[in-house]
């Protein structure tokens, strides 16, 4: 009987989805990893030792302690400190918790806009799609590091400039790979049906043809967030991202670029792998939804 | 093919206007030009003199065409740091940033095609696993912080290598380069691997997929029933079936190794203008801004191009259909 249960269980999409994506056990560990990033970054406040915005948490003459070393009032710095006397280790939850946000926020604002461009592309034609289609190509053929560098020259930093910056530069992707996952389900029976049935044009689009593009777009989003991350990451370490009061992972590691050539390794380091483990975490996730979801792979 | 030239040409000068109109809508109307010209300590007359004299009174569309005009004679103003027109300037920077991002492009060829043709020919050894491993890593890790962490290991903790700078110089035409010397080398060996990490992996993938997708062709089973040595069957048969995609990507990526040595070139301090470019937004020096963007969108649209071609030259069926 109780066999009976899992075989019907296994049936369903999503478990026969699950069952594909733990096929591999560096994704599954991945996607742990993911999770607990995630949940560490949300409850950053109530995890980390120290609140490192408050000054009156702050002693300066905690600066530049290394790793392990014990404040005067009993706490204990695994990570070390910076010159400013902060725990290295609650930097580091609170600068995830702002590089997150940036990156899977512009991720997803360039996803919806990307998307619904390329999906209009595909569905409408004619000129519009030309239109659209050009535009990706042009932004395509420069290198997403400088059109960021571009549009933070122009308006100058901040943690919705960048948003901003990552956004027109990854839209593009979106819309490309919207578009032609919509030029082949476009022509499928169902969509003619619902054509048929005289809907509304836009409720074709996104109600019928949208949910069966959404597989490539779940791939491309999740690279498209380590992409960001990585950018923002880039960006904020060159000066260009996020302003000094609401440091992310990539301005940390800048203020200990200073004390790397006297030894004090551990300012850069920590943050460093904290984003490294990040990006590769996604990454695994990335390339396992690929496959997983790829039709051409099915077995 | 001479008709396809002349229409892509013709597109190449739309896109340079429309970057040019970009470039000056973004610097001129997002940014205050008033605001960062003239001394705030200035009195409202002293304001209004500097607003005529420096054309800011004209409506927006004659300001572009007089910008348009100074562009077009090499004029994109002085620097108001160093003094200096903003396009000799960078002109100054240029050599230093080429000779990184070519030598990290020939890096990437050196490494990344012989460890690909390994991995592509014995995919289950241990060197050919580590290869894609490491191939993997070189995508996710940011170029500065594995810049960052050369200069701890290498220069810091070893002291093999000097951290910063471009070292002693040497002039071959005119120009002064770091590859002369021995100190310039040694100084170049960081940067230029760190710049060409991520290219390294690159080159490295499309050449082993290539010879995973050739190996089992007829064409290399006809070179082998020949009776073809291995290894000109690896060389020059199969060799050249993967070279069209490499030379292509190799090609696209020479610009933007160029504008991803503005990150290798903050961290290891080398004098590029990369390095100029950053220092300029920092202190908004605007004309340098301007020159530099307007700069390497031309660079960008000039290499497109000859990618273009040259993928025209190597592979016939691209020159047949754009006969039709």
């Amino acid at each position: 009987m109780s066999d009976v249960a899992a075989v019907v269980r296994e049936e369903t999409p999503f478990h026969r989805f699950v069952h594909e994506f733990a096929e591999s056990k560096l994704a599954v560990a991945g996607f742990v990893v993911v999770a607990i990033i995630a949940f560490l970054a949300v409850f950053a406040s109530v995890i980390a030792p120290q609140n490192p915005y408050d000054l009156a948490q702050l002693d300066i003459m905690d600066g530049r302690l290394p790793p392990g070393s014990v404040s005067a009032d009993g706490l204990t710095f695994w990570l070390g400190t910076d010159d400013q006397g902060r725990d290295m280790l609650s930097g580091i939850l609170y600068g995830l918790r702002i590089s997150l946000t940036v990156g899977a926020g512009s991720a997803i604002i360039a996803g919806i806009i990307g998307s619904a461009l390329g999906l209009t592309a595909a569905y409408v034609g004619g000129k519009i799609e030309t239109g659209i289609m050009r535009l990706v190509d042009l932004q395509l053929s420069f290198p997403a590091i400088l059109v960021a560098l571009m549009i933070l020259a122009f308006l100058g930093k901040g943690v919705l400039n960048v948003t901003l910056a990552l956004v027109i530069v990854e839209w593009a992707r979106y819309a490309r790979t919207a578009r032609g996952a919509a030029l082949v389900e476009r022509r499928r029976e169902y969509i003619e049906a619902a054509e048929c049935l005289a809907l509304p044009r836009w409720r074709v689009l996104f109600r019928h043809l949208l949910p069966n593009c959404m597989p490539p777009l779940i791939v491309i989003g999740t690279i498209q967030i380590a992409r960001a991350i990585t950018l923002e990451a880039t960006l904020s370490f060159l000066g260009l991202g996020v302003p000094i009061t609401e440091p992310s992972l990539g301005l940390l590691i800048a203020n200990g670029y200073q004390y790397m050539l006297s030894g004090k390794y551990w300012i850069s380091f920590y943050p460093g792998i904290a984003l490294l483990v990040t990006i590769v975490a996604i990454n695994l996730v990335g390339d396992q939804l690929r496959d997983v979801l790829n039709p051409r792979l099915r077995r | 093919m001479t008709t396809w030239l002349f229409r892509r040409l013709i597109q190449a000068l739309f896109v340079i206007l429309a970057m040019t109109v970009i470039v000056f809508l973004g610097v001129n109307v997002i940014g205050d030009p008033v605001e960062i010209l003239i001394s705030p300590d200035a009195d409202q007359a002293e304001r209004a003199r500097a607003i005529i004299a420096l054309g800011l009174d004209k409506p927006l569309w004659q300001q572009y065409l007089i910008f348009l005009q100074g562009a077009l004679h090499g004029d994109l103003g002085r620097s108001f740091v160093f003094n200096e027109p903003a396009l000799r300037l960078i002109g100054q920077r240029m050599p230093a940033t080429m000779e990184l991002a070519v030598t990290a492009v020939l890096l990437s060829i050196v490494l990344g095609i012989p460890l690909g043709l390994y991995a592509g020919l014995y995919p289950d050894s241990i060197l050919g696993r580590s290869a894609m491993a490491g191939s993997i890593l070189g995508f996710s890790l940011p170029t500065f912080w594995v810049g960052l962490m050369f200069i701890m290991v290498f220069a810091v903790e070893l002291g093999w290598l000097p951290s910063t700078g471009r070292g002693a110089t040497a002039a071959f035409l005119g120009v002064q380069w770091s590859f002369l010397t021995r100190d310039g080398l040694a100084h170049m060996a960081m940067p230029a691997l760190n710049l060409s990490l991520g290219n390294i992996a690159l080159v490295l993938r499309l050449t082993r997929a290539g010879v995973r997708e050739n190996l089992p062709m007829d064409y290399v089973r006809f070179a082998r029933a020949k009776g073809l040595s291995p290894a000109r069957v690896v060389f020059v048969h199969v060799m050249k079936n993967i070279l069209i995609p490499i030379v292509t990507v190799i090609g696209l990526e020479f610009g933007s190794t160029i504008a991803f040595s503005v990150v290798t070139e903050s961290v290891f301090a080398w004098p590029g203008m990369g390095k100029l470019i950053i220092d300029s937004i920092n202190v908004l020096d605007r004309p340098v801004i301007v020159a530099y963007l307007m700069m390497i969108v031309f660079l960008f649209i000039v290499i497109n191009l000859i990618v273009d071609l040259l993928y025209t030259a190597l592979d016939p069926r691209v020159r047949l259909e754009s006969r039709q």
